[in-house]
Parts: C-alpha cells; sequence; structure tokens
C-alpha cells in the first residue's frame, strides 16, 4: 500500500469567533477518513468546495498535520513526524498546485525552480535533469531561462509537473491542477498527467471538484462531503451504480454532451 | 528518457524584448554620479577653501550677474566663503550620511519585518507593538532630543536617522512577506523540504529585494533631509564644517541682499532628494524581472 490513512481527523482554530481572551475554538474539517491507496494505483478525491478534499490531500503530503489518526505512506507513519525526519520522505511524495502562477516564485527561472529542490535532495547534475523534466511535459528546453510570468497558464501548469516529477517521486498529489486553465489545455494537461503515471509507474492522488475529469483518470473514487467519505468506490462502479445521493448529484451536474442521451 | 509526450512539445515563442531605456535612472542616477564625484574629490577640485573668509570678496554674485569675480563662479557669502566650494564639501557630510545611515536603517527595519511577518506568533507581537509605541512620538523633535543628549557629531546623526526611520522598513516588509508567506511556493518549498529560515532566505527575500531597493532610495533621501534639518537648527557637526542645512540657515539671514546663498544649496538639496528618491523606482523598473 502506498498509502493507508486510518480515521483521520483534523481541526484548525476558527479566528473569527476568537474570544478576546483564551483560544480559538476549532472547527474540523475532517472529521474521519479512512481509505487505502494501492501502490500505481490513480485515485480521485471529488467533493464540493469546503469538503475537505483540498485539506486531505495537504494532509497527506504532510503541508498539515493531523489534529487525531493515522497517515502510513508506504508502511511509515508519517502523521506526526517533525519536519527534520520527514526530510528525505519528502523526495517520495510530491504535490502539484491549483494556481500555478501562485505555486511558481515569480523570481526565480523556470530551470531554478525545478533544480532547486534537487540540489536540495544532494543530486548532481541539477541543470541537466530540469532540463531533462521540462522535455519530459512537452516544453522547449529554453523555457528553463524564462520567468513564470512569461509563460501561459498551461505552460506554468506543465512547469509545476515538472518540478514534482524531477524529484522521481512514487506518489504526486495533483490538487485541482486544472480548474484554473481553458478547456483545451485542460485537456492537454490530463494527458500529460495520464502518460507521466503510466511511464512512470507514478501512484496519484487527483483532487478534483469536477467529475467528468476524475473518470477518464481515475481508478478509484472517494467523494467527500462536509468532511466525511460519503462513497468510496472503483470508477466504473461509482458511474454506473452510484449508492449515495450525494454522488447521484454530481453525477447529475456533469454537462451532457447530448442532452437527450444519458451520460455513461 | 523517454520520447513519447513530446509530440505536442510547445514552442518557444517569446521573441527577446528589448528593456526599456529608463531615462529616469539615467537621470537621478547622473545627478548622484556626479554629487559623488564632487564630493568624493571636494579637495582637489573645489575653486577656493569653503573655510577662507575675505571680508573684501563679501557678497559677490554668482558668475552671470555683473559685479562678479572669476573663480567665484556660484557667488560667495557675507564672511566672503566661496559658495560652490562650501556646496561640495556640504555634499560630502550630506552623501556619508545618506549611505551609511540609509543602508542600516534598511538593514535593521527589513531584517525586523521579514521576521515579524514570516515567523508570525510572538515575535510579530513584540516587534509590532514595538512599532506602535515607536511611532507616537514625533520624529523631528525625538531626534532633536536625542542629539541634545547624546550630543552633535556624524555618528549622533546617523543614530538619531535609524531610531527614527526604522519603523518604515520593518512595517512595509512585513505586510509584503506575510502577503508573499501565503503563496504557493512556500508550500511548494515545504513539500520540496527545505527547511523554514531557508526557505525565507531563498524563496522570500528576492521578492522583497525590488520593496526594499525602493524604501532604501527613498531612505537615503530622507536622511539628506534630517540632516539637513539637522544643521539648519545647528545640531549636526561642528559649526565651522560646511553644511547643505547650515548654508541654507546662513543664506536666509542675508537673501535680500545674496539670493544665492539660499538658492543654490537648496537646488542641491532638492535635486538630491528627488533623484534619491526617484533613483530606486528605476533600478526596480529596469531590474526586476518579473516589471521588464
Amino acid at each position: 500500500m502506498m498509502y493507508e490513512v486510518r480515521d483521520l481527523q483534523l481541526s484548525l482554530p476558527d479566528m473569527v469567533r476568537k474570544p478576546l481572551l483564551g483560544p480559538a475554538p476549532k472547527i474540523d474539517i475532517l472529521k474521519g477518513i479512512s481509505f487505502d491507496l494501492p501502490k500505481k494505483s490513480v485515485l480521485g478525491i471529488v467533493g464540493g468546495s469546503g469538503s475537505g478534499k483540498s485539506t486531505l490531500g495537504r494532509t497527506m503530503v504532510r503541508l498539515l498535520e493531523p489534529s487525531a489518526g493515522h497517515i502510513k505512506f508506504d508502511g511509515q507513519d508519517v502523521s506526526h513526524m517533525g519536519e527534520e525526519k520527514l526530510r528525505p520522505l519528502r523526495r517520495r511524495f510530491q504535490m502539484i498546485f491549483q494556481d500555478p502562477m501562485s505555486s511558481l516564485n515569480p523570481r526565480q527561472r523556470i530551470g531554478r525552480i525545478i533544480a532547486a529542490p534537487l540540489e536540495l535532495h544532494g543530486w548532481d547534475n541539477v541543470a541537466q535533469r530540469a532540463i531533462e523534466a521540462l522535455v519530459m511535459v512537452g516544453l522547449p528546453e529554453s523555457f528553463a531561462k524564462r520567468y513564470p510570468h512569461e509563460l501561459s497558464g498551461g505552460q506554468r501548469q506543465r512547469v509545476g509537473i515538472a518540478r514534482a516529477i524531477a524529484l522521481q517521486p512514487e506518489f504526486i498529489l495533483a490538487d485541482e491542477i486544472v480548474s484554473g486553465l481553458d478547456v483545451s489545455s485542460q485537456a492537454q494537461v490530463l494527458i500529460l498527467l495520464e502518460d507521466l503515471v503510466r511511464e512512470l509507474d507514478l501512484t496519484l492522488a487527483f483532487v478534483s471538484h469536477d467529475l467528468s475529469v476524475v473518470r477518464r483518470l481515475c481508478d478509484q473514487v472517494i467523494v467527500m462531503r462536509e468532511g466525511l467519505i460519503v462513497e468510496n468506490a472503483p470508477t466504473a462502479t461509482l458511474f454506473t451504480s452510484p449508492q449515495d445521493d450525494y454522488t447521484k448529484e454530481l453525477l447529475a451536474a456533469i454537462p451532457l454532451p447530448d442532452p437527450d442521451q444519458p451520460f455513461n | 528518457m523517454l520520447c513519447s509526450i513530446q509530440s505536442y512539445a510547445m514552442r518557444d515563442t517569446r521573441s527577446e524584448i528589448r528593456p526599456k531605456l529608463g531615462i529616469r535612472l539615467w537621470l537621478c542616477g547622473g545627478w548622484l554620479f556626479c554629487l559623488v564625484l564632487g564630493a568624493l574629490f571636494a579637495p582637489w577640485i573645489s575653486p577656493q577653501d569653503p573655510l577662507a573668509q575675505d571680508l573684501f570678496a563679501a557678497r559677490l554674485p554668482p558668475f552671470w550677474v555683473a559685479g562678479s569675480e572669476p573663480g567665484f563662479w556660484l557667488g560667495t557669502d557675507s564672511l566672503g566663503r566661496d559658495v560652490l566650494s562650501r556646496m561640495l564639501h556640504g555634499a560630502r557630510l550630506a552623501l556619508i550620511v545618506a549611505f551609511i545611515a540609509g543602508t542600516l536603517t534598511c538593514l535593521i527595519g527589513s531584517t525586523l519585518g521579514i521576521f515579524a511577518g514570516y515567523y508570525q506568533g510572538w515575535a510579530d507581537r513584540v516587534i509590532s507593538r514595538f512599532i506602535d509605541i515607536w511611532m507616537a512620538f514625533p520624529p523631528v523633535l525625538f531626534a532633536i532630543l536625542l542629539i541634545a543628549v547624546i550630543g552633535t557629531g556624524m555618528t549622533s546623526i546617523i543614530i538619531a536617522i535609524i531610531i527614527i526611520d526604522w519603523t518604515r522598513f520593518t512595517r512595509v516588509v512585513r505586510a509584503e512577506t506575510m502577503s508573499q508567506s501565503v503563496m504557493d511556493y512556500i508550500a511548494s518549498a515545504q513539500v520540496a523540504g527545505r527547511g523554514k529560515f531557508s526557505t525565507m532566505v531563498s524563496e522570500i527575500l528576492p521578492n522583497l529585494l525590488p520593496t526594499i531597493v525602493v524604501l532604501l532610495s527613498l531612505e537615503m533621501g530622507i536622511a539628506v533631509i534630517v540632516e539637513a534639518i539637522l544643521s539648519f537648527v545647528n545640531l549636526s557637526i561642528s559649526t565651522d564644517s560646511p553644511t547643505w542645512g547650515g548654508m541654507i540657515a546662513e543664506g536666509r539671514i542675508s537673501i535680500h541682499q545674496a539670493w544665492w546663498v539660499l538658492v543654490f544649496p537648496l537646488i542641491a538639496l532638492f535635486l538630491t532628494v528627488l533623484s534619491f528618491s526617484q533613483f530606486g523606482e528605476g533600478l526596480k523598473d529596469r531590474f526586476d524581472p518579473v516589471l521588464r
């Protein structure tokens, strides 16, 4: 198993309702999440906004620390591991961010952005490896000398992907990576991701609010609502015979290519 | 590694963009460069001894006015001292104070600001409350009081400027750091395994530099003004060394008989402060990769 998640809970302080003195009350974002993610499979995490899907993802890559429960990455419990002990593991789980403008440092060149994590993990030939990663995501080598604002949205998201795969991770979290792109860039980025997952034997968790995107990419889908998993099923089963009402609602919300034909 | 994905490779279509000419940068930089040269070589290029008094050559007008004498290009004051020579020597103090006080204020203020903005928590609370208290003091009165206590001299002026103005840097840098800290590239650095301090130095600091450079050059202009104010009220350095503020104070008395004693240092002061404040903006326009 790549990930074993057991009864994961996370609450954050609510600064809006904080009294003048004393601690702020807690809001529960994740209320007990359990699932398994086998190696080399693609998991879709879907749900409406505020359902906690991004929070779940960020907890899996330990940008957030869970308040209760366990996350095991490849058999190791990472739920409360300190940043020092986590560092060697960090290479193995990477993340692609939603907003490609904010996730690329505006004052670093693309080559530097991709090479910096490699350097940090003590690799050699970092500049060459950065260029290899660029080529793998279908960008010309000359982009290594560009700044992020000189690229289009789709190109920036490819840089985000290049940065994640350059470290040769085993797991990648893709957090709503196409939601900021236009439809044709969306399709290109999804095809790219699909190819990369196959060729690099990656395990992928794909966070999205769009079920039609998930359907093409994922083997297994988790549907989340208000911090809980309402349905966890293989993709085919979920689309043909949804069990939960909320899943049915989400499925009904997919715009159909032909309104007279049901989507399946 | 693999080639199958190259089929939809993108072309690099962006052509080389020519940098803007930056007339502002050249004008400001030009004036400051001349001033620095003038100040550096003041003892050799000054036409006269700036302290030499000659009552027979008192209140000589500048060279284009009838009654002027060669060798006294911008005229003389009521004691017969050459205005140009005094201005060149006065530039030395102005520029030394601008560079040293500006840089030190910037270093101290920005360091506090970036720590407060990035680490937040108690560091931020202590530094921010301290700023609030500090800013409740009237700055110039505070400086005058300070010099009255620690005595006159260049070090006193520099200390006074730092003490008045560090909050300017801290507040702006703190706010800018906070807005950078919530960007995803900071989270991305954490995902890559970069430590907190290293993230602050290598990811956030480059994004603060344009703001800091602009503030620094503004601060140098302000330092020139503060030095002039303190010289004007005779609280800068020992009375016989020429200073722009001191010249303006002396010129004020004889404004009706010899306007040039007041006007030339005033113009120099004005151009210098303006150049400093625009120089930073010009540098940012020219060298910030995001704006280029």
